[in-house]
């Protein structure tokens, strides 16, 4: 086991990558020379050269879309994004051609592209440095989206999505770079969790809680608190968001009759709404409360200097599992 | 409300009319190796050494994708296909260039190279399938180094980018390389994936040729709605030779793209290719240019009718018979009927096929809403059940 941080596990699954298939590529804004804007691609340009590792000019529908031509041509290029709230130029390409290619030509194309996405606030940012547009995504058919919630995660996630044959958008909780936690950077992918599965995070009997990204951390020290006050919360990390693992979230609620969606995006037509309908509709038997959900406002992203209210806290998250024990 | 129309049609045509002079104007810098009367001429920096038999094929491929566009508007108007995008008029551009490419180049077109198309050998079938509404292409683009139809303006400009910079990661740039080309009309110029694909392949020094028809109409946009300089100079500002061509002259294009192609295989990067033609037909079948321009731009444009130039080149040089221009007519109304009947007995998909190829491994969400969707089906089966045999009339 290694102590590493997110960045840094992030880090060493690409290496790994880069390493383990000759046609991975990494490409992106300044992911060269400097190593990215968080250091996620430190030091690989230096490894594995700059025909592997594109410093591309400062265009995202260009990185997309330059990224669809190379894997045409049999590459697996792991794309990054700066910021979320950067990705809108690349939105077409990504929803009208990486997401619907394969579909259009009756399956005689693949596209094995990683769209790494520092996603999230709680940075101090300005604007558009804070976003969560994942359900943008999850909305496309065609596309998988996972989030990791820390380093062990990421370190084999970045992996799996590079090693997967589909187009994978990889949304980095960008607040939790600097999160340290054990890696074992010795074990294979062989008997890593699918990168389809949730993983319960804190197990427990009371009440569900789904969450992903940086919203893991903090379910996980909700839970730690509650405990205290004598009421078990399950956490569990979603990890994928498109496929979802409705079976893992079904047999959670199924087991608590309590279940609340935790996420940084705004609530409404967000994750939570596909959530909390499908577990409404599989476990209605089963539940003691309606599904709740804890999110953004309806709002843009505000000033940073109130951000942490726009931002699901821990004070948030005990808030809406108390009101779930109220019906 | 007619009347209302004619009076923007009138003040349409006017302006048209206004600008006449410009878009008509023979241009200094036009690579001409035919002129519109049939002439063969030279020109210095672009001989093209062609055997009458090379001549006689390219005018085969001209009628041929004329016809195969004949058959397909005709093919819309009596119901068999949604939609129709027609070639009309812009033959020897896609066949000049088209006949330029090597097997190993690879083709990315836009959703109107019906004669491109032809010249990689893929099925004109095939293009109905997608105008009909039987699948979205569905070809495999490795099997004719022909991708897909892009539908969206512009964007597979930067796939051809990505595939040319693929191209230089495999070492096949140099003697005996490969290259790429992207199709894309003038409207498409003010997209920005365009311009960054310009910029994308400048900077790598990719080996790819833009080919942009300028066919002067972006749908009813003409041409000074997208740019105020000629679109071959546009390239001088992102750092690569830029160069207009005759698109009516099948030779002219051929020699051009011959060239650029060669430049490109060869590491000596990007180049535009801007061929100069006219859209004769309407954008689609849906689209009605009579509102939009004048039949008196039209009537012009078809004195340079590029395969009624090659024709008289070929019966001045002596190069055919009129037997040969007899034959090549049959041929192509063999391969319009063969068309028409595939199109016609194109069977519609399974409804449950709309659930495939979404992903390359289906996830476990998609198989169950395909179960349930089936069951819904049988169950709706189950219904007609009782009815008498023939089911409803």
């Amino acid at each position: 086991m290694t102590r590493l941080t997110l960045s840094r596990a992030l880090n060493e699954g690409l290496r790994k990558s880069l390493e383990d298939n000759p046609k991975a590529l990494i490409m992106g804004e300044d992911v060269g020379r400097l190593g990215g804007v968080f250091r996620v691609t430190d030091g690989l340009q230096k490894d594995f050269g700059e025909a592997r590792v594109m410093d591309t000019p400062l265009a995202e529908s260009g990185i997309i879309g330059t990224a669809i031509g190379l894997a045409l041509r049999g590459y697996r290029p792991i794309c990054e994004i700066q910021f979320d709230g950067f990705v809108f130029p690349a939105f077409d390409q990504i929803v009208t051609q990486l997401a619907k290619m394969r579909y259009r030509s009756r399956g005689s194309i693949r596209l094995p592209l990683v769209i790494r996405i520092p996603f999230g606030g709680g940075i101090g940012a300005v604007e558009h440095h804070s976003e969560s547009p994942e359900a943008l995504f999850v909305h496309t058919p065609g596309l998988r989206v996972i989030s990791c919630g820390g380093p062990a995660d990421g370190y084999t996630m970045i992996q799996q999505a590079a090693a997967c044959d589909d187009p994978v958008l990889f949304f980095e909780p960008k607040r939790r770079y600097w999160d340290r936690a054990d890696v074992d950077v010795e074990a294979g992918l062989t008997g890593a969790l699918p990168m389809e599965s949730a993983r319960t995070v804190v197990p427990g009997t009371d009440v569900t809680v789904l969450c992903y990204g940086p919203m893991v951390r903090s379910c996980a020290e909700a839970a730690a608190v509650a405990s205290d006050e004598g009421r078990s919360i399950e956490v569990i990390d979603l990890r994928s968001l498109a496929p979802l693992d409705t079976d893992a979230i079904f047999a959670s609620v199924r087991k608590t009759g309590r279940c609340v969606v935790v996420h940084e995006a705004v609530v409404t037509g967000g994750l939570g709404a596909e959530i909390a309908a499908r577990v409404g509709q599989e476990c209605f038997y089963h539940l003691e409360a309606p599904v709740l959900r804890v999110g953004a406002p309806s709002t843009p992203y505000p000033p940073s200097r109130i951000e942490e209210h726009y931002l699901p806290d821990l004070d948030r998250i005990l808030d809406a599992v108390d009101r779930t024990f109220g019906y | 409300m007619a009347v209302k129309d004619a009076g923007r049609a009138n003040r349409s045509a006017s302006r048209a009319a206004a600008r006449e002079p410009e878009r008509q104007a023979p241009s200094p810098e036009l690579i001409q190796l035919l002129t519109p009367e049939g002439e063969r001429v030279e020109h210095p920096d672009y001989p093209l050494e062609i055997t009458a038999e090379e001549v006689k094929a390219l005018y085969r491929d001209l009628v041929i994708v004329r016809r195969i566009d004949f058959e397909a508007i005709a093919l819309q108007r009596q119901g068999e296909l949604g939609i129709w995008a027609s070639l009309l008029g812009q033959e020897a551009a896609q066949v000049g260039s088209g006949r330029a490419l090597g097997p190993r180049d690879m083709a990315f077109p836009t959703y109107r190279e019906h004669g491109v198309a032809w010249c990689r050998g893929l099925d004109p079938v095939r293009l109905l399938e997608l105008f009909r509404g039987v699948s979205h292409g569905g070809w495999d683009p490795s099997t004719h180094n022909f991708h897909l139809y892009t539908i969206v303006i512009g964007s597979q400009t930067l796939h051809a980018t990505g595939y040319a910079m693929g191209i230089q990661r495999d070492g096949a740039v140099g003697e005996d390389g490969e290259a790429v080309i992207a199709y894309f009309g003038d409207g498409a110029t003010s997209q920005g994936d365009v311009n960054e694909a310009f910029i994308w392949a400048s900077v790598n020094n990719a080996p790819v040729v833009f080919f942009c028809q300028n066919n002067q109409w972006a749908i009813s946009a003409p041409l000074e709605r997208q740019t105020r300089t000629p679109l071959y100079m546009r390239a001088q500002g992102f750092g690569f030779p830029g160069i207009r061509v005759d698109g009516n002259d099948v030779l002219a294009c051929l020699a051009v793209t011959r060239k650029a192609m060669q430049a490109a295989r060869e590491g000596q990067g990007p180049s535009l290719i801007e061929a100069f033609t006219y859209r004769m037909g309407a954008h689609t079948t849906t689209d009605d240019p009579t509102r939009y321009r004048l039949s008196a731009e039209l009537e012009s444009w078809k004195l340079k009718d590029p395969i009624e130039r090659l024709k008289q080149y070929l019966i001045r040089s002596e190069h055919a018979e009129m037997s040969f221009f007899d034959d090549i007519e049959a041929e192509a109304a063999r391969v319009g009927s063969r068309v028409r009947l595939a199109c016609q007995q194109m069977p519609d998909p399974e409804p449950l096929s709309m659930f495939d190829n979404v992903l390359v491994s289906e996830t476990r969400e998609l198989a169950i809403e395909r179960a349930q969707f089936e069951a819904y089906l049988d169950s709706l089966a189950d219904e007609a059940e009782p009815e008498p045999a023939g089911g409803r009339p």
